[in-house]
């Protein structure tokens, strides 16, 4: 087994890039991010490999767009405002069916926002990464160990499907230090073939387009019917969550990243208590794991949803859990994490009978912590 | 095995805040305990407060923001005031005197009141206030080993300021030894 060493989110990201083969990096900083993009302009040049810090976030997607296309394992990350920014380069890539990897460590929104952590971006990484019909995988780590696991994953699933991965974090996992095993470094001859690359052929073979331009309204509805029979495959094969205490619980808790951990103490406490609740912790959150919460609506009084932003997970919880059972929701926003005793009074209240929904409940709640 | 702890640290910008919860979270790293670490960031850090949450403990760690520390360490007056009255009944406060001053102080909390940076001034290790705070909370609460303590300073430096490697255990030994205790 590898020795643990003490590593930033941020950082732990980029090492386990490194280590699955990604030898291309185009970015900009941005807080809370910066460290990542950091840590590739120290170590990119040791191992061979490009750092770039292009002119404007528009920009490194579209490198990122250009050095897929040849055929190369490369990523981007960035923060809220930048990954808008790239959104339509994210489209692009949907389009020519080409894989990537995209970071982003959330901060709060919209427009500039702030710069502490939050879960806000979750519509538009899981709903609307671009225009047009499409999706791209997204992975939501919890601790820094998850982080550095999941990004060779997220570049094996890309070249599967060709399509783009996205990491969703926050600021609070990207600035966090734990202990954390890296993978072992994949050699060059480890990354899956691209046949599909353009990657020159001296007239050896006929002629690769990678693309997203279709003008024949036909040939553009084939295209994306054969992608989203991928999708279809995705949705299949790929749904991860984690299930924490569920077996038995009367209340399931639902949250992903950063608040995962949160309602994790939350939880540990009413079970001390005595009281039966659970946490269902989806890794993916497109494909979202339905499949757990199907299982979870046999067992279970009742869903209490929790995010860092004003609901958008709670509409998938909603869509999976199709009315059979309440879907109650505590948050905070704008870059408050909420604390796990205020998770756990809300839980209390929801093994209690009450339903909890977003802006009264706040108010009520704040009653009751004096 | 030391208990499950989670400490804050809290000073100003610049005093080392970060520094002191990054030995504290190597200790936890060498003893092959579950850790986190979680620093403030952004504008708090350029010229107001700084913090730093360190969790140790045996099992998973949940929220890595701590919000009921077991033990603070206070390097100034505003961030004493901030955070005192979170500290969990029986925790302990570790105060820099010289820089927090005369403070008002819980009855239900072990306080250690050190003055770190008049003794890092007289000992010649200017700027190790925070070590010999690390130091305090070592001897106060046991939360590792000072075998371990030196090791985790020794991970912590980086490689360009190896050198001060030495200077950092002084300051953590003094620390440790400082026993006047008062209420």
């Amino acid at each position: 087994m590898a020795e643990k060493v003490l590593m930033k989110g941020n950082e732990a990201l980029a090492e386990a890039a490194i280590r699955a083969g990604c030898k291309l990096f185009f970015g900009y900083p941005i807080t809370p991010q910066t460290e990542l993009a950091a840590y590739m302009a120290k170590r990119m040049p040791k191992i061979g490999g490009v750092y770039l810090q292009a002119e404007s976030e528009v920009a490194a997607i579209n490198m990122v767009y250009g050095a897929s296309a040849a055929g190369k394992r490369v990523m981007t990350s960035s923060s809220s405002p930048g990954v808008s920014l790239k959104q339509e380069g994210i489209s692009y890539l949907i389009g020519a069916d080409l894989p990537a990897l995209i970071i982003n460590i959330q901060r709060g929104g919209p427009g500039l926002g702030g710069i502490q952590p939050s879960q806000a971006d979750y519509w538009q990484a899981t709903r609307a990464t671009g225009h047009g019909d499409g999706q791209i995988i997204v992975f939501a780590p919890s601790t820094v160990q998850e982080m550095a696991d999941l990004v060779a994953s997220a570049f094996d699933l890309g070249d599967n499907y060709r399509m783009p991965v996205m990491i969703l974090a926050d600021g609070l996992l990207g600035q966090m230090m734990e202990p954390v095993e890296l993978p072992e470094p994949l050699g060059d001859a480890a990354l899956p073939a691209r046949p599909w690359a353009l990657t020159g052929h001296h007239g050896q073979r006929s002629h690769q387009v990678v693309n997203s331009l279709f003008l024949d309204a036909q040939e553009l509805e084939d295209s994306i019917v054969r992608r989203f029979q991928r999708y279809e495959q995705v949705r299949k094969n790929e749904q991860r969550a984690e299930c924490y205490l569920t077996e038995d619980a009367e209340v399931v808790a639902v949250a992903y990243g950063a608040a995962a951990r949160v309602v994790r103490s939350a939880v540990n406490k009413l079970r001390q208590e005595g009281l039966k609740a659970g946490l269902i912790r989806p890794i993916s959150l497109w494909p979202y794991p339905v499949d757990v919460l199907e299982h979870q609506v046999g067992i279970s009084k009742a869903f209490m949803t929790v995010e860092l932003s004003m609901g958008q997970m709670v509409d998938d919880v909603r869509l999976a859990v199709a009315g059979r059972r309440p879907v109650n929701y505590f948050n905070h926003t704008g870059g408050i994490v909420p604390t796990p005793e205020e998770v756990a009074v809300a839980l209390r209240r929801v093994l209690a009978g009450e339903e909890l929904h977003i802006v009264p409940f706040h108010s009520k709640l704040k009653g009751e912590q004096q | 095995m030391a208990e499950n702890m989670n400490i804050m640290l809290a000073g100003f910008g610049g005093q080392g805040i970060l520094f002191a919860g990054k030995i504290i979270a190597n200790a936890g790293l060498i003893d092959g305990r579950q850790l986190s670490w979680l620093p403030s960031y952004g504008p708090e850090m350029r010229g107001g407060t700084a913090n730093c949450s360190v969790c140790l403990s045996d099992e998973a760690i949940g929220s890595p923001l701590v919000t009921e520390p077991d033990a603070l360490i206070a390097m100034n007056l505003p961030s004493y005031e901030r955070f005192v009255s979170s500290v969990v009944p029986g925790g302990v406060v570790i105060v820099d005197s010289t820089m927090v001053g005369t403070c008002t102080m819980r009855q239900d909390i072990e306080y250690y009141t050190v003055p770190a940076t008049a003794l890092a001034e007289e000992n010649g290790l200017q700027g190790l206030a925070n070590v010999i705070l690390v130091g305090k909370l070592l001897s106060a609460t046991g939360f590792s080993t000072e075998d371990v303590v030196k090791r985790a300073i020794d991970k912590s430096v980086s490689a360009k300021h190896a050198d001060l490697a030495e200077a950092n255990k002084r300051a953590l030994a003094i620390g440790e030894a400082w026993a006047v205790q008062e209420c």
